[in-house]
């Protein structure tokens, strides 16, 4: 039964394969000591045993074969026939059982976020993500059940569909992971990267950060403050602040999300305190080091924990813009010795000589 | 602004303050922008150094600026052929000092290098051994300077000087003395720049090969990687925390907290322990009180081992601070440490090829770069203020003989002028006449102080005439911190807003009230907590950086002497603002920014 379902701080829970590449990483995060919000991965067991166990294969493997992938209106049509059929069916009782059990262990209707983990190396996970649902805010684990079975459906949109037949990947082999977390209560959030992602540039890491819940900056519907720390040193070298008009902000009593204004006071201020932006420059910088690559970091402040535990880690994940860009070889030769100082000397910003 | 205006003004149109006309007669011919040469030097840029001489010259004090950049220039133009730079050229205007660096014909250039690559590279090679043969110089040199002796013409020739068949008179040692001074002081700016330029040349390299690995590198992390933290620099204040550490030990921290400091030091010697103490303050002394709360370019500064109240008033507050539990220590340990992640840390985000070239251009940095810093002690602090105790000597005993009518009358005379009045001195005693001085000099010199005092009152230009396109003398950028950013900085500021931008030169934010210094004179005002918005710090008011949280000055670059200590003590700094002591008031709430270069008045 725990087959089905695996907490962050199991060492199976480390397999890529068997939970994805978000749950892996909340998992290492975990095992390493960083502070992540607690959870579980329902595996790609799960996901297996619910097509296999409940006919849910052959029926998807009947719709896949009437679908034109170059008809849009057909390709929609398959997709929420193929969605339809995921909500169709009860899930296997064990597998519910062992999400109930792991959701139970959380605490009394502990408020969480269910999220899609993909298992495909081949899958962009950048681009790809967005297409693949998460739930905010889900409370009772009768609702959990529910939403991680919606994750499952949600590899069959129309979008997704149609990536995997142009990319020749098999629709159905491609399993899915899905993550359970605590809800975190963020009073503010954003994402991290230990590169400059305009240029580049290792010496930086740079911030993004608003207020309440990190989805808005993720999906870019407020403009977040913006800060540069320099990697080394670990000081903020520059700041934009912007007008952060609103924020999403967890609603208890209607179990759900909302997003408000910013009272006008808050919306240009400063989101974080400079203690505060070091503090993520440092876990970003930690988990650099911790995966041997630049990394894109989600976090987020919890309003619920004290100054100093606070901040915790959402997801971490290999930087891929720059990181593939073939680095560059050096114009010329380095001069070194007296050349090198000649060279400095005759021209005192670059100490190349061709 | 039309293509027709420079940026700056020509030395020519910047008159005088009322009060100071006929300034230029104060300096020799040589210093001053001759009216024939105008079209010449109009055509050249200047820029004020305010960072070594921020007040007007007095005559005698000259001899600074003349023997310092002269000695510059003579290693990159005739010792070492420095490839595309030699000397800088430079005029005193209207009391302060403009420079102007002379590059080298770019069709020379390359003729120089092999030039340059088997002198300079002889010193590089030879370093540590010509470093150590350097030392012996300078405390030869300073030996001898000590002692010289000035003494006033007795009545009579000595008997032993008749039978031992002598043939000379008083005057020829008096006269000699003084020539050995200056020439003493002549070979001591020649030794301070035998390694000074190729030290910050190898530095300057380094510099480089780090910004084009990492364009954005903060300018203060490369300097953190060369830091030694064991400086002789620090020493003098380093010697007065372990003082304070051993009153305390000893039992005699109580005896020395009141009273001058001769009674300090009496009350002392009655304590069980005090003698022990005191052998220590003794040691101390020599060398490290050869110490200037100013930078050892003025007559007036003055040397702790002369003015003793001044490292007891240190030495007092580092008692108060370690009883009450406080760290007073450099913490050495830590900046070991920060030093070797720092390196360690860009070294990894190196691609192997560049690693290897960042440890050899590391490992001469921290070869040569120690003598960036220490030699600040030995010439500055220690020649300097042997040769400036000597001279006031002298000046005190003309004084006295009714030469004029103050102590530091000499000071308002040229030194060849001295040479006239030692020749006027000897010359009515060898006659039996009178000296015609004491009816000459003070009145001349009452006049030449209203002038300069005249001259102090009006601050000097940050620059004359048009600067080049892009700043590349890299002795200019380097020793004085002057880029073409740093020029946009003096002519676009805003002196309306509440911001002013200088260089990020040492790291850290912090807020806290102004205290602004205008002379080492009012170090004692600071209290704790304040930022020190000054012209320009000297290295020897580190005591004070102890109770400070941060540092503002006008003039200075990334390796002023100000950025040096305020990283040493791990303080943020943004230096060079151009004119921060004169827009920000003390208690004024300031925001000081020492990794952006930003200062904002908040109120």
């Amino acid at each position: 039964m725990t087959d089905f379902a695996l907490r962050f701080e199991d060492a199976a829970c480390l397999d890529h394969a068997r939970v994805g590449g978000k749950c892996a990483s909340l998992s290492q995060m975990t095992q390493a000591g960083v502070a992540v919000p607690p959870g579980f991965a329902v595996t790609t067991e799960a996901y297996l045993a619910m097509l296999e166990g409940t006919g849910l294969r052959n029926e998807i493997e009947m719709q896949l074969s009437r679908t034109d992938f170059d008809d849009v209106s057909s390709l929609d049509r398959s997709a929420q026939a193929i969605q339809i059929r995921f909500r169709s069916h009860h899930m296997p009782s064990d597998v519910e059982k062992a999400i109930r059990s792991q959701y139970e262990a959380m605490g009394r209707d502990m408020p969480v976020a269910v999220r899609s983990s993909a298992t495909a190396e081949d899958l962009p996970d950048a681009s790809f993500a967005g297409q693949q649902d998460t739930y905010l805010w889900v409370v009772g684990a009768e609702d959990v059940v529910e939403h991680v079975r919606d994750c499952w459906a949600s590899l069959f949109t129309a979008r997704a569909m149609k990536y995997r037949h142009d990319n020749n990947l098999g629709q159905i082999d491609v399993l899915m992971s899905v993550a359970v977390q605590k809800m975190v209560n963020a009073r503010a959030a954003g994402v991290a990267m230990t590169l400059d992602p305009l240029n580049g540039d290792r010496t930086r890491i740079v911030i993004d950060a608003s207020y309440g819940l990190g989805e808005l900056v993720v999906s870019g519907i407020v403009t977040p403050d913006n800060y540069s720390v320099e990697k080394v040193l670990m000081e903020v070298v520059d700041r934009k602040i912007s007008d952060k008009q609103v924020e999403l902000i967890p609603d208890a009593a209607a179990a759900t999300t909302l997003e408000r204004p910013v009272d006008d006071d808050r919306r240009t201020a400063q989101c974080l305190t400079d203690a505060e932006i070091l503090a993520v420059a440092e876990l970003a910088k930690r988990l650099e080091k911790q995966n041997g690559c630049p990394q894109d970091v989600e976090w987020a402040l919890d309003a619920d924990l004290p100054d100093g535990e606070n901040l915790l880690a959402l997801q971490s994940r290999p930087e891929t813009v720059w990181s593939q860009k073939a680095k560059e070889k050096p114009k010329s030769a380095y001069s070194t010795g007296l050349a090198g100082i000649v060279g400095a000397l005759n021209n005192p910003i670059g100490a190349k000589t061709s | 602004m039309d293509a027709q205006t420079p940026l700056f003004p020509s030395a020519y149109e910047l008159n005088a303050p009322a009060g100071a006309e006929g300034w230029e007669e104060l300096y020799p011919y040589y210093l001053t922008f001759q009216p024939g040469l105008r079209d010449k030097e109009d055509g050249k840029f200047w820029f004020c150094d305010s960072q070594h001489w921020p007040n007007p010259f007095k005559p005698f004090d000259a001899v600074t600026v003349e023997f310092a950049v002269k000695c510059l220039g003579q290693y990159n133009t005739r010792h070492y052929l420095v490839p595309p730079a030699n000397g800088v050229d430079y005029r005193i205007h209207n009391g302060y000092c403009y420079m102007s660096p002379i590059a080298v014909a770019p069709e020379l250039i390359e003729d120089r290098i092999p030039q340059f690559m088997e002198r300079a590279g002889h010193y590089f090679q030879n370093w540590p051994s010509l470093l150590e043969n350097w030392h012996e110089k300078v405390r030869a040199n300073i030996n001898e300077m000590e002692a010289l002796e000035f003494e006033k013409l007795p009545e009579v020739v000595p008997t032993e000087w008749i039978t031992g068949g002598i043939g000379l008179d008083n005057t020829t040692h008096l006269t000699e003395a003084y020539d050995r001074a200056i020439q003493l002081l002549y070979r001591t700016w020649q030794y301070h720049f035998e390694f000074l330029n190729l030290g910050y040349a190898a530095y300057l390299d380094l510099f480089g090969f780090m910004k084009e690995q990492f364009p954005s590198i903060p300018d203060q992390a490369i300097a953190k990687m060369v830091q030694g933290h064991d400086s002789d620099l620090f020493r003098p204040d380093d010697e007065l925390k372990k003082l304070a550490r051993l009153a305390i030990e000893l039992g005699v921290a109580d005896a020395l907290k009141a009273g001058l400091v001769d009674e300090a030091l009496a009350a002392v010697g009655t304590l069980p322990h005090g003698e022990k103490w005191l052998g220590a303050w003794e040691e101390a002394k020599n060398p490290w009180f050869n110490y200037t709360t100013g930078n050892g370019f003025y007559s007036t500064d003055k040397y702790w081992i002369e003015h003793l109240d001044i490292p007891m008033g240190y030495l007092r507050d580092y008692i108060a601070r370690a009883e009450a539990g406080e760290t007073i220590e450099r913490p050495t340990a830590r900046l070991h440490a920060e030093r070797d992640r720092i390196t360690g840390e860009y070294q990894e985000m190196m691609d192997p090829e560049a690693q290897e070239v960042f440890q050899g251009k590391l490992g001469l940095a921290r070869v040569v770069y120690p003598y960036v810093e220490d030699h600040n002690f030995y010439i500055e602090h220690w020649s300097m203020g042997v040769f400036w105790k000597k001279m006031r000597a002298l000046s005190k005993l003309l004084h006295e003989e009714g030469f004029w009518p103050t102590e530091d009358g000499m000071f308002y005379l040229t030194r060849n002028e001295v040479r006239d009045v030692l020749f006027d001195y000897g010359n009515a005693w060898a006659t039996g006449g009178e000296w015609i001085g004491p009816s000459y000099w003070p009145a001349e010199i009452e006049r030449r102080r209203g002038i300069i005092d005249a001259l102090s009152t009006q601050p000097p230009q940050p620059a004359l005439n048009n600067p080049p396109e892009i700043i590349t003398e890299p002795f200019t950028i380097m020793l004085w911190g002057i880029t073409s950013d740093s020029i946009k900085n003096w002519t676009g500021g805003d002196s309306s807003s509440g911001d002013l931008t200088g260089m990020a030169a040492s790291p850290g934010v912090v807020e806290g009230l102004a205290r602004v210094i205008r002379s080492p004179d009012q170090l004692d005002e600071i209290q704790d907590g304040e930022i020190l918005v000054a012209p320009v710090t000297a290295p020897s008011w580190a005591p004070v950086f102890g109770k400070i949280q941060a540092t503002v000055t006008d003039i200075g670059g990334m390796m002023s002497h100000a950025a040096i200590v305020c990283r040493e003590y791990g303080l943020p700094a943004v230096t060079g603002t151009g004119n921060g002591s004169s827009r920000i008031e003390t208690g004024q709430k300031l925001r000081v920014d020492g990794n952006t270069g930003q200062v904002t008045i908040l109120d």
